[in-house]
């Protein structure tokens, strides 16, 4: 049973929603005028017929807080589910970052070498800067930045947490619009 | 930015479907509040909703009341809908209309009122663009509405204006806005009636959780010292949740004590109610609320005005909470029994399941739980002395409840030291005759919602118990009860402070009394005579029974102004940041009792 004096902790809730204007400032405003914390937020549509998006949201709080952060959510009218992945199983969620990193001579040399073992891949160069790529967990991204700021000036662009829950099950199908009304995307990347 | 589509006639999708009617988008507002029953609309006129005014210039099916400041529609509209359990419309224009209507619709949201608040709204080009009296209508109105809506497509607008309804009556209700951009008003749009229509995501759950509520029942029966602790959700669910309260109270009897927003709820004048706990509830029912071994709660939210210090609330007890929003479950306080669903529905399921199973109450225990509670009730915490020449703020309220008892009564309340006065000394034996505003608490709360509850039930007796300072908030409304004849008596509690401010001030800031004098009052008898009304005035006790059947008498507004005691403090009372049982009943305990510095700083 929760309880008012147990430690806070850090959750990913996914929440479908309604694609439409004002969602986002719906969810935004619910955090921040009920005093919750948003580490991080991402969002995309998911369902193009029926017009939904998934919000995917880093929060901590005690139980008691996250319970009321669910709550608070599921009531909003252009709601339709909330998860809280953290809660309901194993999940797995992932973020990635790009990493500018400004130095010379030897520590430069020492910023491949760590880009190297993290996987991370150069995706710009000058001859006194890299632009890294990185996907990873946020522990992950965090390690590989702590180690970047030793070696130089860094500018940094995270785009937050996604997740999804491990196994078979399918929470949020995607549903897509037949072909011929598609947008014609471009063939997949390479990778 | 997307224009309004302009919709030609077009042959349905599917053959079932009626044919959409194409009218302008004014036309459909009109057609969707007809088709879902409204039978007024509060409201008042201006650039953005002009096309709306002249749909209902055409017509005679709904009928306008013409307020004299927004905030007053949506109070008046808040006084119709709760005291007839029907949702309550609004129509106000653009930019100032819309945030003139801000308090009124925060008031709503707080006490779960039902309002669909239908806003203008500058063209949809526009928008953005800091035109004349736009405001972004939608952002502003976001936290303090359950929902709103910005039309900017004509096919949707029936659509919209049929799912604001649903949103604003079902589950735990609340205001809705609809803003309407002008050329919205203007565009054809197709009018279907989706009346029926539930919108995808929003299902609240109704029936309450079968295990739970046999878990609930089995705990109730098995109860020693149970306390029933019903609040607004109870008004709300409509007077069968009332009766199934009333009904479940009985079968076990049981104690049962009310918030402010419950009151009438179960019949105050019956031996089992406790009266209202809280901050200025009663001595006994704070103390069975603090020493329970079940309490049950149907449809209150364990406010901070109720709970008091939550570290010292109930601390012995086993908690069952029903509520129709999952989101006021363990939110201050951290329940045993949840149970999410309708007050009626879930009273009458666990009504079936203690008859099923022939449940018995403990008689010996609840006998000696009686004895204690007779014996906190015997302080008699309500008792005061009358006046023999000032009149007492209590028995003026006290005498106005006497001599109404057996009328169609509705009482309205303003916020403060009257307002506790009038939960305390006025009983209510039924739901939907009490209006007050209890979350947000808003002083000029109740001579607008007094308008609203006499459109409503035009032969009854409105009286809105106010304060002198409340009053003056919202007093220009005696212009509109002038326009419409509505009889409603304002009952001014007036002891030339703004009362609960200067009791908190004694209190607390060491009768540094900063601002809280009603300076240059007007002369209220005159001011009614002013408006077309009649003013009377009681100034000793002599005159006070006088006065009060002078002003029932009236067919007219009424302004009574009732001049009482100025000092006098609202007891019993909790200090914030006590518990339950630290409640100061007299101005002796008073003395004894500090102000912790944490308590200071809670409101």
């Amino acid at each position: 049973m929760i309880s008012t004096n147990q430690p806070s902790a850090r959750h990913t809730i996914a929440v479908l929603v309604a694609n439409e204007p004002g969602v986002l400032a719906r969810v935004i405003g619910l955090f921040s005028g009920r005093g919750y914390n948003i580490e991080s937020l991402t969002v995309s549509e998911v369902d193009e017929v029926n017009a939904r998006s998934r919000i995917t949201i880093v929060t901590s709080g005690t139980p008691m807080v996250i319970e009321q952060i669910k709550a608070q959510l599921a009531r909003l009218v252009p709601i339709y589910d909330v998860h809280d992945l953290t809660m309901e199983g194993p999940h797995v969620g992932r973020e990635m970052a790009l990493v500018k990193i400004r130095n010379a001579g030897e520590k430069r040399i020492e910023a491949l070498r760590i880009a190297d073992t993290f996987r991370a891949r150069a995706i710009d160069s000058t001859l006194e800067s890299f632009v890294f790529e990185l996907t990873g967990d946020t522990g992950k991204i965090d390690a590989f930045i702590d180690l970047m700021i030793s070696l130089g000036e860094v500018e940094v662009s995270r785009t937050g947490v996604v997740a999804i829950a491990r196994g078979e099950h399918v929470q949020m199908p995607l549903v897509r619009k037949a072909k011929s009304t598609r947008r014609k995307t471009k063939k997949a990347a390479e990778d | 930015m997307a224009k309004p589509r302009k919709t030609s006639p077009r042959t349905p999708s599917s053959p079932q479907a009626a044919k959409p009617e194409i009218m302008s988008g004014a036309a459909v507002v009109l057609r969707a509040l007809k088709d879902q029953g409204v039978e007024v609309v509060f409201g008042y006129p201006g650039g953005a909703v002009l096309p709306i005014y002249d749909e209902i210039f055409k017509q005679n099916a709904i009928r306008h009341i013409l307020v004299r400041h927004e905030q007053a529609a949506v109070h008046a509209a808040e006084g119709y809908a709760r005291s007839t359990g029907k949702v309550g419309c609004v129509l106000v224009t653009s930019g100032p209309g819309a945030t003139n209507a801000v308090t009124g619709l925060t008031d709503a949201l707080m006490d779960s009122i039902p309002i669909v608040c239908l806003t203008g709204q500058v063209a949809t080009h526009l928008i953005g663009n800091d035109a004349f009296q736009e405001a972004d209508t939608t952002g502003i109105t976001r936290p303090c509405t359950k929902h709103n809506y910005l039309v900017k497509d004509a096919e949707k607008l029936a659509e919209v204006m049929h799912e604001a309804f649903y949103v604003a009556r079902s589950g735990r209700p609340g205001p809705v806005v609809v803003d309407l951009p002008k050329d919205i008003q203007f565009a054809d749009c197709p009018y279907t009636n989706a009346k029926d229509q539930e919108p995808k995501s929003y299902r609240p759950q109704v029936k309450g959780d079968d295990s739970a509520i046999e878990k609930a029942v089995e705990l109730i029966a098995k109860a020693k010292r149970p306390v029933f602790y019903g609040g607004g959700g109870l008004i709300n669910a409509g007077p069968k949740a009332s009766k199934l309260f009333g009904e479940l109270v009985r079968k076990t009897g049981y104690p049962a004590t009310l918030t402010l927003m419950g009151l009438g709820a179960y019949p105050a004048s019956d031996k089992q109610f406790l009266g209202m706990l809280g901050m200025h509830g009663t001595y006994e029912a704070n103390l069975a609320m603090h020493d329970c071994d079940v309490m049950i709660c149907i449809g209150a939210r364990f406010d901070d005005r109720v709970t008091g210090s939550l570290a010292g609330f109930s601390p012995k007890s086993k908690k069952i909470h029903v509520d129709i929003d999952p989101s006021s479950i363990n939110k201050n306080v951290v329940v045993d029994v949840p149970i999410v669903g309708d007050a009626a529905t879930v009273l009458e399921q666990m009504l079936a399941v203690w008859k099923a199973k022939s449940y018995k109450p403990d008689e010996k225990a609840i006998a000696s739980w009686w004895r204690q509670i007779d014996g906190w009730r015997s302080r008699k915490c309500l008792a005061f002395k009358p006046g023999s020449k000032e009149i007492k703020p209590q028995q003026a309220i006290q005498r106005l409840f006497e001599k109404t008892r057996d009328m169609d009564c509705y009482i309205t309340t303003e916020v403060g030291q009257h307002q506790m006065w009038a939960a305390q000394y006025f009983g209510f034996d039924e739901p939907n005759r009490w209006m007050t505003s209890g979350g947000l608490g808003t002083m000029g709360y109740g001579f607008p919602s007094a308008m609203g509850v006499q459109i409503a039930h035009p032969d009854a007796l409105v009286v809105d118990i106010s304060g002198e300072a409340s009053f003056m908030m919202n007093m220009q409304e005696l212009s509109t009860m002038r326009q419409y004849n509505l009889p409603v008596k304002a009952f001014i509690i007036n002891n030339q402070w703004m009362g609960m401010v200067r009791q908190w001030q004694e209190l607390i800031h060491g009768k540094r009394y900063s601002e809280s004098y009603s300076e240059a009052l007007p002369d209220f008898v005159k001011l009614a005579e002013a408006f077309g009304g009649v003013g009377l005035r009681a100034t000793k006790a002599s005159e006070l029974d006088d006065v009060i059947d002078e002003m029932i008498a009236s067919p007219h507004p009424v302004i009574a102004d009732i001049l009482v005691t100025k000092e006098e403090n609202c007891f019993p009372m909790i200090p914030s940041g006590r518990a339950h049982n630290e409640m100061i009943l007299s101005p002796s305990d008073q003395e004894q009792q500090t102000i912790t510095d944490k308590g200071m700083a809670l409101v």
